[in-house]
């Protein structure tokens, strides 16, 4: 009795560290589109713009044992910008704003997860936006997750940031002070590999 | 009267082309300023508009233009026959670059799947939508192709001001008067 209780505790043990080397890996559901990366910004400060980046793909690491070593890496392709008016899409798209035959590519590397909360925390990482990359902090929060039923695994998350758009050389100046920030929501699932 | 025979272009033929030609030269005249024009400018929102709906009511003459042509006589080339060639080729060339222009400026507004308005009355709908960066990339055609068109008007009329002052031949005057379609040569 005693023996084989050792023997199962002695497994246990020499398998922790494995299981926590081992967080699982996530693909972002970009395929059926089962992820948002969405802004708002004050137009004139009258009403709010709203808009989408409808192509992208990331993946994540998620270990609900080992929530500091979560990570997370987001591509976004700038030109598939969508704010529901083409004029305005090309004018955001433009060398007005961010410039994107210039800057095709947007990014998102964490670099560090803060838990603060039952399934909350901060997520700190590097986002790359015309060309130019700044440190940033989000607020995240872990929706849900489990079994899907097409024979899957998923986690979903989403998270937010405000942004100050000349931190990222685009220029805002023309326009009224609340015109300069905007806020930036991001919500996705990811299929467990 | 109305139409066209191997002598010499019709009124309804006559009156398109230069109907077209006042269009082509205003739109491109006005497209160039809007685009410079400031978010703040009065004309930003109105300017567009006019841009849209003439430019959509051009697209709409020029294929009836091409129907035109197609189903009525064309009347004889004049000049050489080096002349007569480069005429084609020019006349063929500009066609196709009106049709770039206005449909690379269609495929500008439809991009996100929005229907262009023309003068508050109707709506032509989007047909062609969500191409990878369409908005941009049919702006650069439009823009392009809208410089050749004026390079190619330009040496359309000076072909036809040689034409009719160091030719003498009938090539202007065929363009103003229908009544050479009746006349014989």
């Amino acid at each position: 009795m005693f023996k084989k209780t050792a023997i199962a505790a002695l497994t246990a043990a020499a398998l922790l560290p494995l299981s926590q080397a081992q967080a699982a890996e996530y693909v972002i559901d970009s395929d059926n589109q089962h992820a948002f990366i969405q802004f708002k910004i004050s137009h004139l400060g009258y009403s709010y713009i709203l808009g989408t980046f409808d192509d992208f793909t990331g993946q994540f690491t998620y270990d609900p044992q080992n929530l500091e070593a979560a990570s997370v890496k987001i591509n976004v392709d700038v030109t598939s910008l969508d704010t529901s008016h083409a004029e305005r899409d090309k004018h955001i798209l433009s060398g007005d704003f961010l410039e994107a035959q210039e800057y095709p590519e947007a990014s998102f590397v964490s670099t560090g997860f803060e838990p603060t909360g039952e399934g909350q925390g901060k997520l700190t990482g590097d986002l790359t936006l015309h060309g130019v990359t700044q440190p940033i902090t989000m607020q995240v929060e872990h929706i849900g997750g489990g079994e899907d039923p097409w024979g899957g695994y998923r986690q979903g998350f989403e998270g937010s940031t405000t942004l100050e758009l000349a931190d990222y050389d685009i220029d805002m100046s023309k326009f009224p002070p609340v015109m300069h920030e905007l806020e930036l929501y991001v919500v996705f699932e990811g299929v467990r590999q | 009267m109305w139409r066209d025979s191997s002598r010499g272009w019709g009124l309804a033929s006559i009156m398109i082309h230069w109907i077209s030609a006042l269009a082509i030269i205003g739109l491109f005249a006005l497209g160039w300023w809007m685009t410079g024009l400031s978010y703040y400018d009065s004309w930003y929102q109105l300017a567009p508009w006019w841009h849209k709906s003439v430019g959509m009511l051009l697209l709409g003459l020029s294929i009836l233009r091409v129907v035109w042509r197609l189903v009525q006589p064309t009347p004889t080339a004049l000049g050489s026959r080096l002349e007569r060639l480069a005429a084609h080729a020019g006349h063929g060339l500009l066609y196709l670059v009106i049709f770039t222009v206005l449909i690379s400026g269609y495929l500008i507004s439809t991009a996100e799947g929005q229907g262009i308005v023309v003068f508050d009355l109707f709506v032509i709908p989007a047909l062609i939508s969500k191409l990878p960066d369409q908005a941009t990339l049919a702006g650069e055609i439009h823009w392009y192709a809208a410089w050749a068109l004026m390079i190619l008007a330009l040496g359309h009329a000076l072909a036809a001001f040689k034409h009719h002052l160091y030719d003498g031949n009938d090539t202007l005057r065929r363009m103003i008067n229908p009544r050479f379609t009746r006349r014989s040569s």
